[in-house]
């Protein structure tokens, strides 16, 4: 599955971080990284994160 | 079997997301007062104040499973009858139910003050954010009452567009109840640096102007004046439609842990988002109704999965309330973030920064950290928001 964040949107919150840690994290930056492909296994707790961010900023293929 | 849902916001949305999400395949219909699907309402104090976002840009994304939710927009309940299950909209039009979801909300609280029924601002929905900005663009001074974080960020936004700005609030700092005398102060001053004139202890005596609000005299016999007048005293639960029942409705609907009203325990009546009020297990046992905006989809997952396990077994689905408020606000180029419920505590501790700055703070009750709240700080906050799940 294909995993996007809008970083014109994004402010940064990382409330995407406590929903699935493997894939978004904030860097030591404040910045939120994140991994752009992840395994289906994984959707789930994706969609959880799609769901938290205050910016609706995430989005799953 | 039908799930009635009453307000089209957030928490309705997660509630009938999860309902399909848990297999329930009934009926599932969705009554919302206002013309829009469900849409993201902060922004409305922040960007789309500044900005003037469309509707489009704030909707939310609605989920594939949930294409075939019956949606009835611009309607709303004014009456429950328990006896015959079913709720009264405003349209004449009669809506039946097998269990029934209020995710109606709150509203802006009004101040019963002389003077108050002459036109002023206030701020909850799209069509509001729309009114506000349109008369502030030609508007040179503001008068703000209420220093919350609605009154705060208006405050913010306005002093991003070049208008002067005067906050007006009865409590002793901004942001006082939910963040405490020594964090409100420091806020205070930031938007100080930025402009903002306070007048805070304040007790108004009435609004002034003509049939608009154009400002507020004082008991003191000060008079605060601007262009336009933007009340943001609190709120009010949208719970007048549920009454006549058993329910307890003395501030939201009280609920348990699977968000069912805990009265009269044979009916299927829940309550999801800002207008529920439930024990947060993880702090104590005081049912509250907090506003932030993680927590409609928090109860509204738990409801959609307790409604979906209660039809299918017939027993209720008991498992505590795991939930951590968190919030966030964006005031000026500040980002204050918080989790827990720093509302609650009876003193602060900074552990990293200044309050002046940067910081992270803990928030203590009887010396147990009830909350924390960061300023610009949101990559080091995780560590202390694991720290609640382990509190009890
Ligand atoms: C301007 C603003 C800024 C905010 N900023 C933040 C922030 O920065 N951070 C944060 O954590 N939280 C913030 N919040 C709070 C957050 O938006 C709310 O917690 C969240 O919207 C609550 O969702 P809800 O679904 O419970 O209620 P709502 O989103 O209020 O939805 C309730 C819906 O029910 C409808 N309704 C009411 N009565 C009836 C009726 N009788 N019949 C039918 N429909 C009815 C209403 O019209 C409304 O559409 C903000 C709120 C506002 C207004
Ligand atoms: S929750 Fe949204 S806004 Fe926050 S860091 Fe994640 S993607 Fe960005």
């Amino acid at each position: 599955m294909k995993v996007h964040v809008d970083m014109e949107k994004c402010q940064h919150y990382g409330q995407c971080v406590f929903e699935a840690d493997d894939v978004f994290s904030l860097g030591d930056d404040g910045k939120l990284v994140y991994k752009a492909d992840v395994d289906d296994s994984r959707r789930s707790d994706v969609e959880s994160a799609v769901d938290v961010c205050p910016m609706q900023a995430i989005t799953v293929e | 079997m039908k799930v009635l849902i009453v307000g089209a916001g957030l928490a309705g949305l997660r509630t009938a997301e999860s309902l399909r999400g848990a297999g329930f395949a009934g009926e599932i219909t969705i009554v919302g007062e206002e013309p829009h699907f469900p849409y993201n309402r902060p922004p409305l104090s922040k960007d789309a104040l500044a900005n003037g976002l469309t509707i489009a840009d704030l909707e939310f994304k609605r989920r594939e499973s949930i294409a075939d939710v019956r949606w009835i927009f611009n309607d709303s309940a004014l009456s429950t009858n328990y006896a015959e299950r079913s709720v009264l909209l405003e349209s004449g039009r009669l809506e039946s139910f097998d269990i029934l979801v209020a995710a109606t909300g709150i509203r802006p609280r009004v101040l019963n003050v002389p003077g108050a029924e002459k036109s002023k601002f206030s701020l909850r929905n799209f069509t509001e954010a729309q009114e506000l900005r349109t008369s502030m663009l030609g508007a040179e001074k503001l008068v703000i009452v209420g220093a919350g974080f609605i009154g705060c960020e208006i405050a913010a936004t306005a002093r991003k567009l070049g208008i002067n700005v005067a906050v007006v609030a009865a409590d002793p700092e901004p942001m006082f109840r939910p963040l405490g005398a020594e964090f409100g102060r420091a806020m205070r001053e930031r938007h100080e640096a930025e402009g903002v004139k306070f007048h805070m202890d304040a007790k108004i005596a009435g609004y002034l102007g003509g049939d608009s609000a154009t400002g507020v005299s004082l008991e003191s016999g000060e008079e605060i004046l601007g262009d336009l007048v933007v009340e943001a005293i609190g709120s009010l639960p949208n719970t007048e439609w549920l009454a006549g029942g058993e329910l307890d409705l003395q501030d939201g609907v009280l609920v348990d842990s699977s968000m069912r009203a805990t009265a009269p325990s044979d009916l299927s009546v829940y309550a999801v988002g800002d207008v529920a009020r439930y024990a947060f297990d993880l702090f104590d046992s005081t049912p509250r109704r907090i506003e932030h905006w993680n927590l409609p989809t928090e109860t509204g997952r738990r409801a959609g999965k307790s409604i979906a396990h209660f039809l299918t077994t017939g027993e209720v689905l008991v498992e505590p309330v795991n939930f951590v408020p968190s919030f966030w606000s964006d005031q000026y180029e500040d980002n204050v973030q918080s989790f827990g419920i720093p509302g609650i505590a009876d003193s602060i501790n900074v552990v990293d920064g200044e309050l002046a700055g940067d910081c992270v703070v803990e928030y203590l009750r009887d010396g147990k950290v009830v909350g924390v709240v960061g300023v610009n700080t949101s990559a080091k906050l995780a560590p202390y928001r694991k720290r609640f799940q382990e509190i009890n």
